[in-house]
């Protein structure tokens, strides 16, 4: 199943709409995602000592790398 | 003729009354240090990092920490992105038992002596109080040897005596900023309650950690008068956090503080408080980058949380692990005092 990256995970906002700069370099140091990328709701989150989890009350839960691997 | 009175230079003075004596500074000799121009900031590192040396040695403590109540919180804090009085996009979330337990693994893997279990709280009501309670069980029971702390917000004497008992050693309470710009960053609680749980934690004997954040909007006089009130807590513990400006706080439009400025602070914190633990913590991947963390290793500080935040991200705990080594500063050992 492919995921649609309609929403920025970090702002919220459209993805297609926009610059998304400074949310893709907080994003890539140090924040979680915190909106669904496919529905833009605040997803809750738990960050832990080595990963994230971010859960979407309608998408379902999405894990960081480092906790996958 | 009118002959100016001889200018004693701050960091030769320093040298004597800290270096030599183990003698913190003062809140004008901080000042000075914190005004000192910026072709002087290697000779000040240089000089921080021989203090601690010399007084605290090359151990580094390694601490990870997890949050076991995230967001919601009735506090004001302007720096925090865990009030439930600001549009954050942090929501409310409790961690249950086994993914308490699964941090610890998480921080034990990576060496750490000390794991921090933090909540966004005024202060514990009995259900967090009995989640830590149980959390600190499972944590034993599962056989893992680390010092557990916790930080969860202001206590009064009972539920201090209760921490002692779950075998609490260390308890996280910052005052955050100078008493004298408390009032800007939170308007909900005073500097003197926050002073008042520290006071009770260090009577009751378990360890004080106790420290703040810089960039928020405070003067250089005022991170002097900081210092200097963090150094008469004597507390065992400073962790030293940069302030990550995050969407939805009051503070979310104010910039990131400058990297020879956040070292030059740092420096003058270890030549105020020549023993005691000083803690790299939150905001430090913006301010510094790679080669200021190196720097701040060099210049002062002397522990540091690995791994992420509470709800921010770190870099990889490997990657600070290799720093250590590299600059051949070995984890402090369980029990060992610095």
């Amino acid at each position: 199943m492919t995921m649609t990256v309609a929403f920025c995970s970090w702002c919220g906002k459209s993805s297609a709409e926009g610059s998304h700069s400074v949310c893709t370099q907080r994003l890539s140091m140090i924040d979680p995602p915190r909106y669904c990328p496919e529905c833009a709701r605040r997803m809750v989150v738990q960050v832990s000592p080595a990963g994230w989890t971010a859960k979407c009350s309608r998408h379902g839960e999405t894990t960081s790398p480092a906790i996958t691997g | 003729m009118t002959v100016a009175p001889e200018q004693v230079d701050v960091l030769a003075t320093a040298r004597e009354q800290v270096l030599e004596r183990g003698e913190g500074l003062t809140e004008s000799q901080i000042l000075e240090v914190l005004e000192l121009p910026e072709d002087r900031l290697e000779e000040l590192l240089e000089l921080a990092h021989d203090v601690r040396m010399r007084w605290c040695g090359p151990a580094v403590e390694v601490e990870g920490i997890v949050s076991v109540k995230t967001g919601g919180c009735p506090e004001d804090c302007h720096f925090c992105s865990q009030s439930g009085l600001f549009p954050t996009p942090v929501r409310a979330a409790w961690l249950d038992i086994p993914g308490l337990v699964k941090a610890c693994e998480q921080t034990v893997a990576s060496g750490a002596t000390e794991f921090c279990i933090v909540a966004a709280v005024r202060g514990p009501d009995k259900r967090l109080l009995s989640q830590v309670r149980a959390g600190i069980k499972a944590i034993r029971d599962a056989g893992m040897d680390i010092n557990i702390a916790t930080s969860l917000g202001m206590l009064t004497q009972d539920q201090v005596d209760e921490l002692v008992d779950m075998g609490c050693h260390r308890y996280n309470h910052n005052l955050e900023t100078a008493k004298s710009h408390f009032p800007n960053v939170v308007t909900t609680h005073s500097w003197e309650e926050r002073w008042s749980t520290l006071t009770m934690v260090r009577d009751a004997g378990m360890e004080v950690c106790c420290g703040g954040i810089i960039g928020m909007g405070e003067t250089l006089a005022q991170r002097a008068e900081f210092a200097t009130q963090l150094a008469s807590l004597n507390p065992h513990e400073v962790p030293m956090n940069f302030l990550t400006p995050n969407p939805g706080t009051p503070y979310e439009n104010y910039p990131v503080v400058e990297g020879a400025e956040a070292l030059k602070t740092v420096a003058a914190f270890r030549l105020a408080m020549p023993k005691t633990m000083l803690r790299f913590a939150g905001g430090r991947e913006l301010t510094f980058g790679d080669l200021g963390t190196k720097q701040g290793m060099l210049g002062g500080i002397n522990a540091i949380i690995v791994g992420n935040y509470l709800t921010n991200l770190g870099r990889p705990a490997s990657q600070d692990l290799d720093m250590l080594t590299e600059l051949s500063m070995p984890i402090k050992a369980l029990n060992e005092t610095l």
